[in-house]
């Protein structure tokens, strides 16, 4: 499929607005993550708006892509995300994370259209997109699985087991994205738990690797589209983000990890978008 | 009771190969144990539908959880100690919350697993399977209720936990035997005493029954095979109609069967129960017979609590 400039820039105009529409979830629920969310964001725009077979009008099309967000927390990145692609009202974002709200803490497929599995607890994702991946090739489906963990997410053990499993039965319809923000709640993930050399990690443990700027729409495209090609093996996209991309006070700042802005940082924050900045 | 003798674990591999012919979304995963649990019986006829996952409890959860979301019904089989102990937030996020048709059979539980010892006898996996919400749990007692309780589970939607026994115990049922999820099954009609049975006790209940009938004291036993739902009805009748009640279960005694009853009858029908089970301790090494006699949980202990 070829890629226009049009293409890009409207991407990139969607990113933009998925990123405004975090802010006013977490701003309303006054509960949230932030960092992890801004820092995803454009990973979530290019897979929903170029990269997955999905129809908000078919939701439960057996042949459609899925998707699995291991890293829940980053909950209000995808519900900003599913809002914007148009499987439920924008309305609901406003009901982020409140009492007898769709939009709970963590994302609820039983609940929420276009959520493709729950999750939360982090380190399982992986394992339960393996399952998806087997799945579609068990039944021919064809279908493409990604599933997007947080460096952080990483430390936990049960990636390990799920990265195995995912080489061994040659998952080559299986995506792996590393949101590669080098942050976590206790610090740089380089100080806390040093999870690197991730590439070399992922190589020996059977996947295809590779690396790109996951803040930037262009080369998110690219690397998806060669990871489209790979057969006989699971590959992973080690996307280096920065926490809390598009609001310059919450860039790199482990403190936005999970904390709603008050009244002044949250138009601070939209001034920025307003202002145009990516 | 007949005198052969088959293990629950043993039914449970033929049942999933039977299942398996009937149904092609049923789809089977184990952790490096299938020789053991038997899921290899499904395996060696369906291998493009079985998944070894290598011993990776966590993972073979989740990935049974991606494969449920996609339409097919997996089993997945381990030793119960892995299952319930190690995967039990996998169960609990990636398998309960989201109300995902999973099935888990946690084989070798309880103290006759015999001389692997306490870490491989698993004493809570009841307690912590029955709190969890959407999930269902079944301990089946002898081969003919396990084969019909495997092609049940396979209808019925959503999580469930079949509990089965490495040790060989009596063929209690006839083949046309009913069940029915949610009702327990009584065994007998005396009314000295009820013996509240759970897996590979009801055979042990039923000795004690036919031992405590000729010193003259005439006792029923309730085969209680599912405990999630549990048959209110059945203990409410029994507290009723007999004149003691005793609880006996391969499995420790705070959260198992005695527990379940217990909630029952302070809420229905306030009572004294006995209730005998592993004493809130681990298992040890030793043979299963052995082990049942120390654990107090054999026949002849349930004798002693008549007499």
């Amino acid at each position: 499929m070829k890629i226009t400039e049009e293409d890009i820039k409207c991407l990139k105009q969607t990113a933009k607005v998925i990123r405004r529409d975090i802010i006013e979830e977490i701003y309303e629920g006054q509960s949230g993550h932030p960092g992890g969310a801004l820092s995803c964001t454009d990973i979530l725009t290019v897979l929903y708006f170029n990269q997955m077979n999905i129809n908000p009008q078919k939701i439960d099309d057996p042949n459609r892509d899925r998707f699995v967000l291991s890293k829940g927390h980053a909950s209000a990145a995808l519900y900003a995300t599913l809002a914007e692609r148009g499987y439920f009202s924008k309305e609901e974002l406003k009901k982020f994370r409140k009492l007898n709200s769709i939009l709970q803490g963590h994302p609820d497929m039983k609940h929420i259209p276009g959520v493709d599995m729950s999750s939360g607890s982090l380190g399982q994702g992986l394992s339960v997109a393996n399952g998806m991946a087997i799945s579609s090739k068990l039944d021919g489906r064809g279908f493409r699985v990604y599933c997007l963990v947080g460096d952080g997410e990483i430390e936990e053990g049960q990636i390990w087991e799920a990265t195995m499993t995912s080489a061994h039965y040659k998952l080559d319809n299986l995506c792996l994205i590393v949101d590669n923000n080098n942050l976590q709640i206790d610090g740089k993930v380089t100080d806390v738990m040093n999870v690197n050399p991730i590439k070399e990690k992922f190589e020996s443990f059977g996947f295809e690797v590779f690396e790109t700027n996951g803040n930037d729409i262009d080369s998110l495209i690219t690397i998806f589209q060669k990871a489209k090609t790979v057969k006989g093996r699971p590959t992973a996209i080690i996307a280096k983000t920065v926490k809390g991309k598009g609001v310059s006070f919450m860039e790199n700042q482990v403190g936005w990890h999970g904390k709603a802005p008050n009244e002044e940082q949250y138009r601070e924050a939209l001034k920025e978008f307003d202002n145009g900045k990516e | 009771m007949k005198e052969e003798n088959k293990a629950t674990r043993q039914s449970y591999g033929e049942a999933l190969e039977y299942i398996g012919s009937i149904n092609k979304d049923i789809v089977v995963l184990d952790a490096d144990l299938a020789g053991a649990t038997k899921s290899d019986i499904f395996k060696k006829k369906y291998p493009e539908r079985f998944f070894d996952i290598g011993i990776a409890e966590q993972d073979m959860i989740g990935t049974a959880a991606g494969l449920a979301t996609c339409g097919k019904i997996p089993f997945a089989s381990t030793f119960a100690v892995f299952a319930t102990g190690r995967a039990y937030d996998q169960i609990r996020n990636s398998v309960c919350y989201p109300n995902l048709n999973v099935k888990i059979c946690g084989s070798h539980a309880g103290v006759t697993v015999g001389e692997d010892g306490a870490t491989h006898q698993m004493l809570e996996d009841i307690n912590i399977m029955k709190g969890l919400p959407n999930m269902k749990v079944f301990c089946p007692s002898d081969e003919t209720q396990t084969k019909w309780l495997v092609e049940e589970v396979a209808k019925l939607y959503g999580p469930c936990y079949i509990r089965t026994a490495r040790l060989a115990s009596p063929i209690i049922y006839d083949e046309n035997q009913n069940f029915e999820i949610g009702k327990a099954v009584q065994i007998g009609d005396g009314t000295d005493g009820t013996i509240f049975a759970t897996g590979i006790c009801v055979s042990e209940a039923i000795k004690a029954q036919e031992k405590l009938q000729k010193k003259g004291i005439n006792v029923r036993v309730v085969d209680m095979f599912s405990l999630k739902p549990v048959d209110e009805e059945i203990i409410v009748k029994c507290a009723k109609e007999t004149r003691k009640l005793i609880s006996v279960e391969d499995h420790n005694i705070i959260g198992g069967l005695g527990s379940i009853i217990a909630d029952v009858l302070a809420k229905e029908y306030p009572c004294k129960l006995i209730k005998l089970g592993v004493n809130d301790s681990f298992g040890k090494s030793g043979k299963a017979m052995e082990l049942l006699k120390e654990f107090r949980i054999d026949n002849d202990s349930i004798v002693e609590v008549f007499e």
